[in-house]
């Protein structure tokens, strides 16, 4: 639903049915709800056949990357004898995303849930759940869950009686969207800088204290109990005509709209209609000037590209961007757009590691051009700078952070040069003090 | 400085170490959930700021010894985290997103009334009365509800400049 709003008639609510209800946070409140059904009927599967019901399912990683989830769990190797982890990634950082958030604070046995069928499939004894530290709400309530499973049998040595057994610890982070990448992410529960590692070897080979490891974000493993209950097919089904993006998905809006929220929309429903009408559209008399659609890291679209797009992995990629994590930061015609792709630079530059030149150096001087640009003291060579910089940028560095920071001031140049213009001539007064 | 004591920190005063008692306990506890020591540091570090309000280099050093690591060591990680504070801050702690979609919706009035009503002056700075030190901080995940606010644990959505004097007036 979209949460704080009531359920919209046009949503598909399933991860989402029970946010703003605190009767769900508790044990007994979610096995009312049909809760800990899923989780005792995987563990009369197969851990090969609860993996195959969720690759039957079209499940895609719902963190960004949207890598098949059955896919990844299968790359985990069976009988080898080494502990194995699972870690769930609630550490949502990614400018426009709040849906983890939600599900952590509305529906926390949901993702326990989802942990334990997961870590059963994998064969992992030990579940981590790395929360971001800001998320004081979701840290306290998520430990309460995990406290009250571990009371009522459903997590520890001998989980529903099964005689599996499944440990879960949730572990605090403490300010650094690095760590949301999943290699940074184990080097932080290991006690360490969160600098993301070089692969190979995947998590799966050598991940978390060197074992083998999956890492999935946290909307994807709370859908893992509704695929359990009611099967692979009919989440599949749920696609609106592209079998590759399947399920439902949460989409954060936000930004100038009049209604920001998570809206649970079954994949293919077009954009236009979650902008204008699911999140209540523009503000009286504004026009929609562009939509940044996958969290901050993705290219930014026109308001014409973002009306045309449908909303799955491959409808946002045909319009020229990219689904991401489906956080979307809509602006109206008041939004400065230089001065908005300044201040995600300075995000990326502020959030680097600074492990890799490119981007600790590239970060760091698209930045101070921007602000150049932006106090008016900047030079129409500028932007084919700002634009060699992006290219020395992406897909040259360790992670991707530092193709994020290029993916907005490339598409943001291209698609609103006229604003960059502006400040460049003069038309349009500095905003930012001479540096 | 002569006749004012000497701040908690400072290396004339003797350092009281944080992991006795039932802190000592509470750690312990954490040493059966991972493999190694090392990976409880990041919890180790949230302890002494829950007790010392800030993370000192003595107390790093206390972590490390009881961890198994050079002080260095602790030094270098605790330096990475925005959240670990290495300087005595105010009473409170006010953390305020500033990132894109809340910039957007108008965080920088929210700023502005913040190191107003506070006494700060600017960000990073802790007020006269040692009661609030105001942080800008990069995306709180909580786009839709700008613009969020976190004054130490307490994460407040939806906060307007209207409203920044009766949140502060929560807390002395």
């Amino acid at each position: 639903m979209g949460y704080p709003h009531p359920i919209h008639p046009r949503e598909t609510v399933v991860l989402s049915k029970h946010f703003g209800d605190a009767g769900a946070r508790t044990y007994d409140g979610w096995v009312e709800r049909g809760g800990y059904q899923a989780l005792r009927q995987a563990l009369g599967m197969t851990p090969a056949a609860v993996t195959e019901a969720v690759k039957t399912s079209g499940l895609r990683g719902r963190g960004g990357a949207g890598f098949p989830t059955g896919l990844k769990w299968s790359f985990m190797p069976v009988g080898d004898g080494k502990p194995h982890y699972l870690v769930c990634n609630a550490d949502e950082s990614e400018p426009g995303t709040f849906k983890d958030r939600e599900i952590m604070r509305w529906t926390p046995h949901q993702l326990i849930e989802g942990c334990a069928i997961a870590a059963y499939a994998i064969g992992a004894e030990v579940c981590y759940i790395y929360i971001r530290g800001e998320f004081t709400d979701p840290l306290a309530i998520m430990q309460a869950a995990v406290d009250e499973a571990y009371a009522k049998g459903a997590l520890g040595a001998d989980v529903l009686g099964s005689g599996t057994r499944i440990e879960m610890v949730i572990h605090r982070g403490a300010g650094a969207y690095i760590c949301g990448e999943e290699t940074a992410l184990m080097n932080s529960i290991e006690g360490k800088r969160g600098n993301p590692r070089i692969k190979p070897p995947f998590p799966a080979q050598a991940g978390l204290f060197g074992m083998p490891t999956t890492v999935n974000n946290v909307e994807t493993l709370a859908a893992v109990p509704h695929i359990i209950t009611r099967g692979g097919e009919w989440y599949k089904g749920l696609s609106l005509g592209n079998p590759k993006s399947t399920g439902t998905k949460l989409f954060s809006v936000c930004g100038h709209v009049m209604k920001p929220g998570n809206y649970e929309i079954t994949m293919g429903f077009p954009m236009k209609d979650l902008i204008h009408d699911l999140a209540g559209g523009m503000r009286p008399g504004r026009t929609l000037k562009a939509v940044i659609p996958g969290g901050s890291s993705v290219p930014i679209m026109s308001a014409a590209e973002a009306e045309a797009a449908l909303c799955d992995y491959e409808g946002i990629v045909e319009q020229g961007s990219q689904l991401g994590s489906a956080g979307f930061i809509v602006a109206d015609d008041s939004a400065d757009m230089v001065y908005e792709i300044y201040r995600l630079a300075r995000f990326y530059a502020h959030e680097s590691c600074a492990q890799c030149t490119q981007c600790r150096e590239g970060t760091a001087w698209t930045t101070k051009i921007l602000e150049r640009i932006l106090s008016g003291q900047g030079k129409q060579a500028d932007l084919d700078l700002l634009l060699d910089l992006a290219d020395q940028m992406t897909g040259k560095t360790i992670c991707v952070l530092s193709d994020s920071c290029a993916a907005p001031v490339v598409s943001g140049i291209r698609k609103f040069r006229d604003e960059f213009d502006a400040y460049l001539s003069g038309a349009r007064g500095p905003v930012l003090a001479a540096v | 400085m002569s006749g004012q004591a000497a701040p908690a920190g400072h290396p004339d005063v003797p350092y009281e170490p944080v992991f006795v008692g039932k802190t000592r306990e509470r750690l312990e506890a954490l040493f059966p959930k991972y493999p190694t020591r090392q990976a409880c540091l990041l919890p180790a570090l949230w302890m002494v700021q829950e007790a010392r309000g800030w993370i000192s280099p003595q107390a790093m050093a206390e972590v490390g010894e009881v961890l198994g690591l050079t002080p260095a060591y602790v030094k270098g990680v605790v330096t990475f985290y925005t959240m670990y504070h290495r300087h005595p801050v105010g009473r409170h702690v006010i953390q305020v997103c500033t990132t894109s979609p809340c910039h957007l919706c108008g965080s920088s009035d929210v700023v502005d009334a913040l190191l107003t009503h506070t006494g700060c002056g600017e960000l990073g700075a802790t007020s006269p009365d040692g009661r609030f030190t105001v942080i800008e901080v990069e995306c709180l995940g909580a786009c839709g509800f700008a613009t969020p606010v976190l004054i130490d644990d307490d994460f407040i959505e939806s906060v307007t400049p209207e409203r920044v004097p009766g949140l502060l007036a929560r807390y002395a």
